[in-house]
């Protein structure tokens, strides 16, 4: 009974959240005078709208690694091959706008090339740039994992090997001849399905569809936590072995979380490309990948508000410290990373868990303390 | 350098004879503003056989000729002096510049040559000789040169003659000649004659072969199969070198790593920074050599080593006693941890040293290298690192085979409660291996600063190939590591020629992948109830 | 005068378990009798790891109903058997079947050995803790186990009724909603059990299910283990001899030492063996 009390409050803060970041930002940005204190400002519509997409990442994070146990070190890969998918739509749609006038993408006509290559045809539609943003990395996802898992590497052997596929996909979108604009990636975006992406009506659409993508993940995510599925993902987090004996194959459970998480990031990436108008394989750094890894850890992993949380908080902070202390911003991170593994295994909702537990003494004998999974033994 | 020095020497005290002949109307022919005539007033000089030639060919190559009017002027520090004899003179107006093109500046060198040639200098001579190898010396040069490679008595200058002739040759309308001429670059198999070769056995456009003479073509194809054949080897045994090169970069690397992560399971993610602290602990050792013994300089490596080893042994040691320790057994939240500890040393390098790569000077003794092959040219620095990845291979082993400390250390690595009930106290032990396995990275960090940049980010650029030697080697194995780094090192230089560098790299990852997909456990595998625990 | 039993305890000198081992190898027929009628056959596998041989051409046939305890001194090779048997180590050689030799186990996967009806229980209690009890028995419960089938899947009636049969006779009625990592020892044994009930295997492979029991407890589990026995196949490894006289009541007992079997009979015939007497004495007295 407890636990359901406990899924129906869950359930109203985020209800509250999404009303309040759905309806009353875009409402406040809309009709509240700028001189007014209360007045939501261009870019903070915009940055909202990116932090909502990390938290779609995150979520497919913690998906994999809060529920899972296996901790990805390349979800930054697939949010990035989403964007890539988005971006190539772009880079389509603006056909004859560039710096060149050419039918190609600018960056084509610099390398000399003289027709679109295989991989780039179809992307000027941009249903089927939204369904590649999630099939390529999906199949990417599907393909590696099903090597990695069926030959039972786990832990931090997983961990290491996709920071190495990180590693080789940034080295792979760095070149020229990948055919992705290399270092500079792409960019100087001009139309999204017809619409000026100046507009600032553009970017508000934009920013409340990414709110709305976000609060639908959360509930296909939700749903799949609940479900039977999910309960035996927890169970292969905690003791593979056992959920092996009692009959269910891990490899494909483990396959299809980890294939999920890396759709719903390329969805993420889809989404975040057109918000902030460039795609390049920075977002492919390994750091990038790690850094997700954290939004999850403040945020609690193993809780679908967690990883979202922890994404806007860790991101604010970011924003915050970048504009006025540069310098400071790689020691907060590196605190960040420290002091979360250390003090705070169970992040921010496990705080807050905590501390409501301390205030009810009379609380039920479960605390609610989440056991540390045992993730991650080799 | 010398050799010019020489010339304008020469120039200088050239005998001042006046007279009208086939020199000085040669010397005449450069005042025109004609392109073409001034050309062949450079080759006319070059055949007019005056001693005054070849001063006057190398003032016009160094730019000290100068047209003045119609008067032919060299310039001589401040002072003008006429081309022809010598004499001091005053020019009327400012001195142009001798009319040139490319026509002239090709007719130049070999005219120049020609003249170097029959020179009483050897080193002159010498120079001229491998200049002409290196052009293709023009068909009428070759009297000339035949001339002078009979009297030529040096046999570097001779076998460089020998050369220049058989190129030369190979352009003669004589059969014979161009026959004599494959034979003679075929039996000195240089690879570099392979691009003179290749035109004989081509077609042309409109399928004869540009060759008329079948036997020629024949000794053509003979000797170029040969050369592609040394050049392949030579490439392969370069690959293999460059790679064992870079395998025991990668090793030195990967040592540390293979301490911390294969003997105490602790991912550190900041081990690559431990790299680059060593690197830096170089730099500033570097420096106050520079500063305070610049007489010693050479001597700086001798003292960064221990500095490197002891800075990061400390930094380690720190590392594991205020963070790892709490997180033993907790691989993930260890890999983090770390790298967020990798984040802070990035940061607090950059406030030190700033963002922008050091330069750190290299010891003159290991500059310079060794030429194995001909076009594999393996400089010092990079052998001194495979002998010092050796070095620093068996001070680990030593360390952990026949030291207490390395006893105890897989005591602990076996059976960590058994350890501490025999009484070793696994804290101590923890803290000395890590610290022994970052000391380790310090002097990879050392080695690696004498071959490339360093910068803050120069760990960032070895964390994944770091990872990649041990998990391939198979963790807990020192022999598995230092086969897991030549293999890498060997097998990704081996593909750099035919995939390009990052493809190459690109593919190693993959191949990595496929790998542990066949073995998890790495090259070498432990097996039995260790693994399963 | 020790007793036996405690001398049992005691490591057998490495000198005269090989030469009997020998001795039993080589009487010994290659194939056991009465496979074809058999639920498990483990026909005389070999488990080395770099050399070390763990298991030494072990066979083995369990017949339907059959409660079949397995006794022997450490590194006898018990649980590396459960190991192959239930696919976690594959054997360097040699083979095991179920049904005669018409399913072949060495050649699947832990997952598919489990579908096919072989439960285990390990030595250390195993539960998923961060699940409550009740969702410990609802994983395990036969039902189809695909990804996309748990994805859909609903609790029934007849599913439900079952899960609440087991927590009454494993007695965790009660605790059904706590999360199983809160338990005491002896509640997750039990919970552990119930596991293997849910599975509803033909074969129940249980590894010292009696360690840290309280004496009550012991006594429940023997009756538990006795009363499946018929309905399923039950083999127990146990250290604690009192234990195995309490259940063996005229079944089988195999003595495994040094990978091999020594020897197999009723409790008293292999009290009372020769061979298993001097394994567990040492030089015979």
């Amino acid at each position: 009974m407890l636990s359901k009390l406990k899924s129906e409050r869950e359930l109203q803060v985020v209800a509250g959240a999404f009303a309040l970041f759905g309806l009353i930002v875009p409402l406040l940005h809309l009709f509240v005078p700028e001189t007014s204190p209360l007045h939501v400002p261009d870019y903070l519509v915009q940055l909202l709208g990116k932090f909502a997409c990390f938290a779609m990442a995150a979520l497919a994070l913690d998906l994999i690694w809060g529920f899972t146990g296996v901790l990805s070190l390349g979800q930054g890969v697939f949010f990035a091959l989403g964007g890539y998918c988005m971006g190539m739509y772009l880079m389509r749609s603006m056909a004859g706008m560039g710096v060149y006038k050419s039918e190609l993408p600018d960056f084509m006509v610099f390398l000399d090339w003289k027709e679109l290559p295989w991989y780039w045809q179809g992307f000027d539609s941009f249903p089927f740039a939204l369904v590649m943003a999630m099939v390529v990395p999906g199949i990417l996802a599907f393909c590696f994992g099903f090597l990695a898992f069926r030959s039972r590497i786990r832990g931090v052997y997983f961990s290491i090997i996709t920071q190495a596929m990180t590693f080789a996909m940034m080295l792979l979108f760095f070149r020229n001849e990948t055919g992705f604009g290399g270092n500079n990636g792409l960019t100087d975006f001009k139309k999204l399905v017809g619409y000026s992406m100046q507009d600032d009506a553009t970017k508000l659409t934009l920013y409340v569809i990414s709110i709305v993508a976000l609060f639908g993940s959360y509930f296909i995510c939700r749903a799949l936590t609940r479900s039977k599925a999910g309960r035996v993902l927890k169970a292969i987090r905690d003791v593979e072995s056992k959920t092996m004996f009692c009959g269910y194959n891990t490899r494909d459970f483990k396959l299809f979380a980890w294939t999920f998480a890396a759709v719903l990031s390329g969805l993420a990436g889809a989404l975040y490309v057109p918000q902030v108008g460039i795609i390049n394989p920075s977002e492919m750094e390994p750091s990038a990948s790690i850094e997700m890894a954290i939004w999850v850890a403040v945020g609690g992993r193993g809780t679908l508000v967690g990883a979202m949380l922890g994404a806007g908080v860790v991101n604010g902070m970011k924003s915050w410290l970048t504009a006025s202390y540069p310098d400071a911003w790689l020691y907060a991170l590196a605190a960040l990373f420290v002091l979360v593994t250390l003090l705070l295994p169970d992040g921010l909702v496990g705080l807050i868990k905590r501390l409501a537990a301390m205030k009810r003494p009379k609380a039920p004998s479960n605390p609610g303390a989440i056991v540390a999974p045992e993730a991650g033994k080799a | 350098m010398l050799v010019r020095w020489l010339l304008v020497l020469c120039a200088v005290v050239m005998p001042t004879v006046v007279h009208a002949d086939a020199f000085s109307d040669a010397v005449g022919k450069l005042a025109s503003e004609d392109q073409d005539t001034v050309r062949s007033g450079v080759q006319e000089i070059a055949v007019s056989g005056d001693a005054r030639s070849l001063g006057v060919l190398h003032a016009l190559r160094d730019g000290k000729l100068k047209v003045d009017g119609s008067v032919v002027v060299q310039e001589d520090g401040s002072k003008w002096k006429r081309a022809v004899d010598g004499s001091v003179i005053t020019p009327s107006s400012k001195p142009r510049k001798v009319a040139s093109n490319n026509a002239v500046r090709r007719a130049m060198a070999p005219a120049i040559a020609r003249l170097e040639l029959t020179s009483k200098d050897v080193t002159l001579r010498r120079a001229a000789a491998e200049e002409l190898r290196r052009s293709t010396p023009p068909e009428e040069l070759a009297p000339v040169l035949r001339e002078a490679y009979k009297a030529e008595k040096d046999p570097q200058t001779k076998g460089s003659l020998e050369l220049a002739l058989a190129d030369v040759d190979l352009a003669s309308r004589d059969a014979a000649k161009r026959y004599e001429a494959v034979r003679i670059l075929g039996a000195r198999g240089d690879i570099a004659f392979k691009s003179k070769l290749e035109p004989l056995v081509e077609r042309d456009s409109d399928g004869s072969y540009r060759e008329p003479d079948g036997k020629v073509r024949e000794a053509a194809a003979e000797v170029l199969s040969s050369l592609r054949w040394k050049e392949l080897t030579n490439r392969i045994v370069g690959d293999i070198m460059y790679g064992l090169s870079l395998g025991s970069v990668l090793l030195l690397a990967a040592l540390g790593l293979a301490i911390t992560f294969g003997l105490m399971g602790v991912i550190n993610m900041a081990h690559g920074e431990i790299l680059m602290l060593g690197a830096y602990s170089s730099y500033v050792v570097q420096i106050l050599f520079q500063r305070h013994f610049p007489e010693h300089f050479d001597m700086y490596i001798f003292v960064a080593l221990p500095v490197a080893f002891v800075v990061c042994a400390l930094v380690g040691i720190a590392i594991e006693r205020t963070i790892l320790r709490f997180l033993y057994g907790r691989p993930l939240e260890t890999l983090l941890a770390t790298w967020g500890v990798s984040l802070a040393l990035i940061q607090t390098v950059r406030l030190l040293f700033g963002a922008q790569n050091v330069a750190v000077a290299a010891p003159s003794f290991l500059s310079g290298g060794w030429e194995m092959l001909e076009g594999v040219v393996l400089p010092y620095n990079r052998m001194v690192i495979v002998l010092f990845g050796a070095l620093v291979v068996a001070f680990v082993w030593m360390i952990l085979t026949r030291t207490r400390l390395g006893l105890e250390v897989r005591a602990v690595t076996q059976n960590r409660g058994m350890a501490a009930c025999m009484g070793i106290s696994t804290a101590r032990v923890d803290m000395y291996t890590f610290g022994i396995g970052s000391g380790v990275a310090g002097l990879g960090g050392v080695a690696l600063s004498q071959i490339g940049n360093v910068g803050p980010e120069l760990g960032q650029n070895y964390i994944v190939d770091s990872f990649m030697v041990v998990v391939l080697g198979g963790v807990g194995k020192l022999a598995g590591t230092v086969i897991g780094a030549f293999g890498l090192g060997i097998v990704n230089k081996l593909l750099e020629p035919v995939s390009g560098a990052v493809l190459g790299k690109i593919i190693v990852l993959g191949l990595i992948i496929l790998f542990i997909q066949k073995r998890p456990q790495g090259i070498f595998a432990l097996k039995g109830r260790a693994v399963e625990g | 005068m020790t007793s036996w039993k405690e001398r049992m305890k005691e490591e057998p000198t490495v000198a005269a378990v090989e030469a009997l081992a020998e001795s039993v190898n080589a009487e010994s027929p290659a194939t056991e009798p009465g496979w074809k009628s058999s639920i498990l056959f483990v026909d005389n596998i070999t488990v080395s790891f770099d050399g070390f041989k763990a298991i030494k051409n072990l066979s083995l046939t369990l017949q339907p109903g059959e409660l079949r305890c397995i006794i022997g001194p450490n590194g006898a090779g018990k649980t590396t058997m459960l190991d192959v048997i239930t696919g976690k180590t594959k054997p360097t050689e040699g083979k095991v079947y179920m049904h005669g030799q018409s399913v072949e186990l060495t050649a699947r996967s832990e997952y598919e050995i489990a579908r096919l009806g072989v439960g285990r229980k390990f030595q250390r209690p195993t539960v998923l803790p961060n699940h409550t009890v009740f969702e410990n028995l609802e994983l395990t419960l036969a039902a189809p186990k695909g990804v996309f089938t748990s994805l859909f899947h609903k609790l029934n009636g007849t599913e439900k009724d079952r899960i609440d049969h087991i927590l009454k006779t494993i007695g965790l009625k009660d605790e059904a909603t706590r999360d199983a990592g809160l338990l005491s020892h002896g509640q997750k044994q039990w919970l552990e059990i119930g596991m293997l009930l849910g599975q509803n295997p033909k074969v129940l492979l249980v590894d010292e299910p009696v360690a840290g029991m309280t004496h009550q407890e012991v006594e429940a589990t023997a009756a538990l283990l006795t009363g499946l026995a018929g309905d399923h196949t039950v083999v127990v490894i146990e250290h604690d001899m009192e234990f195995i006289r309490s259940i063996a009541r005229g079944q089988q007992v195999t003595v495994l030492a040094e990978g091999t079997v020594l020897a197999e009979g009723t409790f008293d015939q292999v009290q009372s063996d020769k061979k298993v007497i001097e394994v567990y004495l040492g030089e015979a007295a």
